[in-house]
């Protein structure tokens, strides 16, 4: 394995409270974050890259909990596509989280470090309220305009909403993967998650932490049937088919016959050791109220419009949870709005997941775009 | 500009400085760049090769991937200074469809095309019977792109059915320029700058 790049793993308490798109505040918002590679002088150089429904602030350094390298290690680093001896990375964990920035396992009194923690007493948040947090970051940071804002799936919502709400604060905007807004069919799977995590007993309507044991089965069981969507059916049958799991034959039971259930249980287990079962209620939430259209008057360009940034915009061919159409609304949407974009379409056979895999020409696009 | 193909020298000649183009199959963006070096210009471009849209991306250009037979109704109507067309129109579904399309989108559209009744053609038809496979025209009948095959009085005909006005037209013989008589004959392609 590669030696771990060199990062800053810090935290930050945001000075002002931060108002929410529900009508309420949250005062003293805790944003964990790490950084790669060194800020310019004229701070001018910073790349602040939106983590997806899952992921965390460790793009490119190893997970604390998992010890597996960071999300996106193949494409943050010296010399890769989004080169850190050029760039500085700022990578935050979004609030809702549950990797240090505050959400729902935060102490819902933060003065009182012993305090019960806001389980469902939480304010539901948005994609708009993340994206107001970092750029409250980034002004503790002293850094005005990005030199790229990059994500993939809800990073890429987070990249967009960030260029439509503050217009001046990024360069270029570089979204893979995703979308302008959740569909019925996209909604309609987190809801299934969400009901397997409250139909657990452990929930416990939420409050389970202290307890000693969390809604793990009803976790897992939504990371389960999310984890379908982010595989394209051929990635599925190419890497399973219907090949028997450690086994010559069917057992006429309820085992893990088949290796892909094997596979999918493996995956809703070991989820659970890395991620909080409110977080995922609330991020997967904050998802489905998503529609950059409606936020701007049901038109999408007027999103767009008074712009400045550069766009671009890669979509993946087995993509069905953000298939190419919605990149291109995207893309119909800067047209109208006379934004410079680029567009492209790449084939990649592992479906949405694409764009934390191995597809040289995904790197070639993005390295070619932040250069550009 | 010397590095250009001899039609899109002439289009990058005659482009008003800052001004805003679309390039209908920009390929790798030469066109695009040069303009954007040397005119200011704003400069985007439809591409339905996704390497090539790469390339583009890469030198810093705004390059969408799409299909100029579906995709250019995206654009807002005269969006544009200029739309180009350079060696596409006979590869179009459609190519009446898509030359108003150009002169939708921009406010004026310089078009190139091979012309099929150049003399060598009409030689290689006549005297071999046989579809011609030229300099310009390198591919076999069954595996050209080239599914309209047009000539420059065909070309002006249309313009004349559509009420197209021409601005300005170019005629090239090889790398030489030709004058405006019998074109039709001597002409391996022209450039036409269009306008409503």
């Amino acid at each position: 394995m590669a030696t771990a790049l060199a990062s800053t793993s810090t935290s930050l308490v945001l000075p002002q409270p931060l108002p929410l798109d529900s009508g309420q505040s949250l005062d003293g918002v805790t944003i964990a974050y790490e950084t790669y590679g060194e800020l310019a002088p004229d701070k001018a150089n910073a790349i602040l890259v939106f983590h997806a429904l899952t992921g965390d602030q460790h793009v490119a350094s190893p997970h604390p909990i998992t010890g597996k390298p960071g999300w996106w290690d193949r494409m943050v680093g010296p010399g890769k596509p989004i080169d850190t001896n050029r760039f500085h990375v700022i990578c935050a964990n979004v609030i809702g989280g549950c990797m240090g920035s505050t959400g729902p396992a935060s102490p819902a009194d933060p003065s009182a470090p012993d305090g019960k923690p806001w389980g469902m007493r939480f304010p539901v948040i948005t994609l708009r309220d993340m994206v107001r947090a970092q750029v409250a970051l980034l002004d503790a940071l002293g850094i005005g305009q990005l030199h790229a804002v990059v994500g993939g799936s809800m990073g890429g919502m987070l990249a967009l909403s960030l260029a439509a709400n503050f217009p001046d604060r990024a360069a270029r905007v570089l979204a893979i993967a995703t979308s302008w807004r959740h569909s019925a069919q996209n909604i309609a799977f987190h809801e299934v998650g969400r009901q397997a995590i409250m139909a657990d007993p452990n929930w416990r309507e939420g409050d389970y932490y202290g307890v000693g044991k969390g809604p793990d089965k009803g976790l897992a069981v939504a990371r389960m049937a999310a984890h379908i969507t982010y595989l394209s059916e051929a990635g599925l049958t190419d890497k399973f088919g219907r090949r028997l799991q450690d086994r010559e034959a069917k057992s006429f039971g309820f085992d893990a016959d088949f290796q892909v259930e094997s596979y999918l249980r493996h995956q809703g287990i070991a989820f659970t050791d890395r991620f909080d079962a409110n977080s995922y209620l609330y991020i997967t939430r904050a998802m489905d109220y998503f529609d950059l259209a409606e936020e701007h008057g049901g038109r999408l360009a007027d999103a767009f419009a008074g712009t400045t940034a550069r766009f671009c915009l890669i979509s993946f061919d087995t993509d069905w949870l953000y298939p190419t159409a919605e990149a291109r609304a995207v893309v119909h949407a800067l047209n109208a709005a006379a934004a410079p974009v680029s567009f492209v379409e790449l084939k990649a056979p592992h479906g949405h997941d694409s764009f934390l895999l191995e597809v040289p020409a995904l790197d070639r696009v993005v390295a070619g775009f932040l250069n550009g | 500009m010397a590095e250009l193909r001899p039609d899109l020298a002439v289009i990058a000649r005659h482009v008003a400085p800052g001004s805003r183009v679309l390039d209908v199959g920009c390929g790798d963006g030469e066109l695009m760049a040069v303009l954007q070096a040397d005119k200011g210009v704003d400069a985007r471009g439809m591409e339905i090769d996704p390497a090539e849209v790469e390339k583009c991306v890469a030198r810093g250009l705004s390059a969408v991937q799409g299909d100029a037979n579906r995709d250019l109704a995206d654009y807002p109507d005269h969006a544009f200074d200029y739309a180009v067309l350079s060696q596409t129109l006979q590869t179009a579904e459609r190519p009446d469809l898509m030359l108003q399309e150009l002169l939708r989108i921009g406010r004026k559209a310089f078009v190139s095309f091979p012309n099929f009744a150049h003399w060598k053609m009409r030689a290689s038809l006549l005297w071999n019977g046989r579809m011609p496979v030229t300099r310009h025209l390198p591919v076999s009948w069954y595996e050209t792109q080239n599914i309209h095959h047009v000539t420059v009085t065909d070309f002006v005909q249309l313009l004349q059915d559509k009420g197209v006005r021409v601005e300005r037209s170019w005629f090239f013989s090889g790398e030489r320029e030709l004058g405006a008589s019998g074109t039709n004959w001597r002409a391996e392609y022209a450039v036409y700058l269009l306008s409503r």
